[in-house]
């Protein structure tokens, strides 16, 4: 937690974007996560990076509920995810409540996800329109913006079917922010693109971070995690094995398994 | 990659030509197929014999056949018919959709009831269903509706209340409701698991995440099956003389030549009213499914075919005169196409007809 002395002589409690306690799922015996602990700061950009199976991308997804926690605590913007909490004991929370929570974290998806029987132009507006209920002209306004801002103005009405990879991931980042979010979460954004379209996603998010977005990454992509981010989360077994300056992680890694994880992808 | 290239080919792919780029066409003489010849000319005559036949043939009456067609009796029954399909496939589908959420829910009870139904509808016969729908004003003199146990707010009586008209669109529609229930499932779980989770994530409620995102999308599986069963639906009202209702085109028909002694030249006519409306429902389930087709499987809308092999278009990989030969695998896994000379004359370059 953060204390702001707003000059007045009161002290306001500032809540960490996200604050992850002890956060543990399991998919019947399985035990993916076991016992997450972090914090992300307001602004932050955070990578998450581990091997296969490590449980990073459950833990993305257990920040906006799509995933069901089996125990521990998670809240975002100081407001616990998934359940209400009553006088110590937990509520769950109705589907309607859930929803208007992921309202404000925009969620980036390995397989892009777009609406495939939609233009780029109608998936960046679906969301504005129908959750929020914004009129129309002004949705299409901010909506070209955003597709402006991805590189992508001239594509708006194109189907998801005649654009690359990397442009479609560029649209699904426009139509993520098109919910005006306070955090956004990407799960693998470029493991699903050739090789030579990852740089034009990775441009879009970094253009993002210096806008101050808070973000957690879940990546591969080691010179983004060196160049962007302000902390790094190395994951193992459903653990953080390390966590810390992205700069002394990758080039002075304290953990034996951080080091063969990264003598491998380096 | 330029013809002047100085890569040296690698073994495996077909190396680029020196000098132009320019490669030879293949220039082979067709594969004759004579029995395809024969076989043909053998059908087409036989068809026309029967047709020939047929035209003079006394038992068909084809006088008669043309002063029915156009009968009120029978235009109005062909209506009749019209309306009973409409009605009670517009009642199926709705139907259908709810039982389908209903067997995709996780509730036990909900689910169960949902099986339950398809097991009894898909089970027996709708001849014998239709019969029991006819019945039911033996089975239920009156209709209540109010607080069970207690004295009921409204109470009418079946017979009063339901015509058999409306009892064969109820008939006719819970039967067909178990089919539809299975086309929309499987058209609901086709859809990737990805899409719901990207409205989820958007904050899309559940009916926002089912009218928006999955079931336009699953509407591609769902629409052949269903043109299939409006065509069958239409054939099955035939069987509404089992309520009875004997206003339908083929019970119409029957009782016409019940008094005219001449059943053929009616048959006849009720089928070319049949086939006329299944002609129409085939072109208009053809312009559902362009519709539903948007953004998935179609081509680029600007892909352009290059001038230099104007035969050449669709799927196959355009290979134009002056670029060198690339051997790519085309989409679909159709053989790579070598280019067609232009004077070779008119040969289709279907993809079967290339080797």
């Amino acid at each position: 937690m953060t204390d702001v002395n707003t000059g007045a002589g009161a002290s306001v409690t500032i809540p960490p974007m996200v604050l992850a306690d002890q956060v543990s799922k399991s998919f019947g015996s399985n035990e993916v996560l076991k016992g997450i602990s972090l914090e992300v700061k307001r602004g932050e950009v955070m990578c998450l990076v581990g091997p296969s199976g490590s449980g990073k991308s459950t833990f993305l997804r257990c920040i906006n509920h799509l995933e069901v926690l089996s125990a521990g605590r998670l809240s975002v913007d100081g407001e616990l995810i998934g359940y209400r909490e009553i006088s110590g004991k937990l509520y769950e929370m109705a589907p309607k409540e859930a929803a208007r929570q992921r309202r404000d974290i925009g969620m980036v998806f390995q397989r892009f996800n777009l609406f495939p029987h939609m233009t780029a132009l109608q998936n960046v507006m679906e969301a504005p329109m129908r959750v929020k209920g914004l009129p129309k002209a002004q949705v299409e306004q901010s909506a070209l913006g955003l597709l402006a801002r991805v590189g992508l103005a001239e594509r708006a009405d194109y189907y998801p079917a005649h654009l690359s990879g990397g442009q479609q991931q560029r649209v699904a980042i426009a139509r993520a922010l098109a919910m005006e979010p306070k955090l956004m979460l990407f799960d693998e954004p470029t493991s699903a693109l050739d090789p030579e379209l990852v740089g034009e996603v990775l441009d879009v998010m970094k253009g993002l971070a210096k806008s101050g977005m808070t973000m957690i990454v879940v990546t591969h992509e080691m010179g983004f995690a060196r160049e962007v981010a302000d902390s790094l989360v190395f994951m193992d077994g459903g653990v953080v094995v390390e966590a810390g300056d992205p700069d002394e992680i990758l080039t002075n890694p304290q953990h034996r398994r951080t080091q063969a994880f990264l003598s491998k992808v380096l | 990659m330029s013809s002047n290239d100085p890569i040296r080919p690698v073994a495996g792919a077909t190396p680029p030509p020196e000098g132009t780029g320019d490669t030879e066409p293949i220039k082979a003489i067709r594969l004759r197929h004579p029995w395809r010849n024969v076989f043909a000319v053998a059908l087409i005559i036989v068809f026309v014999l029967f047709i020939i036949d047929a035209a003079g043939r006394p038992a068909y009456d084809w006088p008669a056949v043309a002063q029915y067609v156009f009968d009120r009796r029978i235009t109005q029954a062909a209506l009749n018919t019209l309306q009973l399909t409409v009605y009670s496939m517009v009642l199926a589908i709705a139907l259908g959709v709810v039982l389908a959420v209903m067997r995709l829910t996780p509730n036990p009870v909900v689910k169960s009831l949902a099986w339950f139904y398809l097991w009894i509808f898909r089970g027996t016969p709708v001849y014998v269903q239709l019969v029991f729908w006819g019945l039911i004003s033996i089975i239920y003199q009156s209709i209540d509706i109010g607080i069970p146990f207690l004295e009921p707010w409204y109470s009418f009586e079946t017979n009063a209340a339901l015509n058999t008209f409306t009892l064969a669109i109820i008939g006719l529609a819970l039967n067909e409701a178990a089919y539809m229930a299975e086309i929309v499932r499987a058209g609901l779980l086709s859809v990737d698991k990805g899409q719901d989770e990207a409205a989820t994530a958007l904050g899309m409620s559940w009916f926002q995440t089912m009218s928006r995102v999955v079931l336009p999308q699953s509407m591609r599986v769902i629409i052949p099956p269903t043109g299939n069963e409006v065509i069958s639906m239409l054939k099955t009202t035939s069987l509404v003389t089992a309520v009875p209702y004997s206003f339908d085109l083929y019970t119409r028909s029957r009782d016409i030549s019940a008094e005219t002694f001449n059943p053929i030249p009616m048959l006849i006519v009720a089928s070319i009213w049949y086939l006329f409306f299944t002609s129409i429902l085939m072109v208009g389930q053809h312009f559902l499914e362009k519709r539903f087709a948007r953004g998935v499987g179609d081509r680029q809308p600007d892909r352009k075919v290059s001038t230099q092999t104007g035969a050449i278009t669709g799927t196959l990989p355009v290979i134009g005169g002056n670029q060198p030969t690339v051997v790519r695998p085309a989409p679909g896994g159709t053989p790579p196409t070598p280019p067609q000379p232009r004077d070779s004359g008119p040969v289709d370059l279907g993809p079967g007809d290339a080797k």
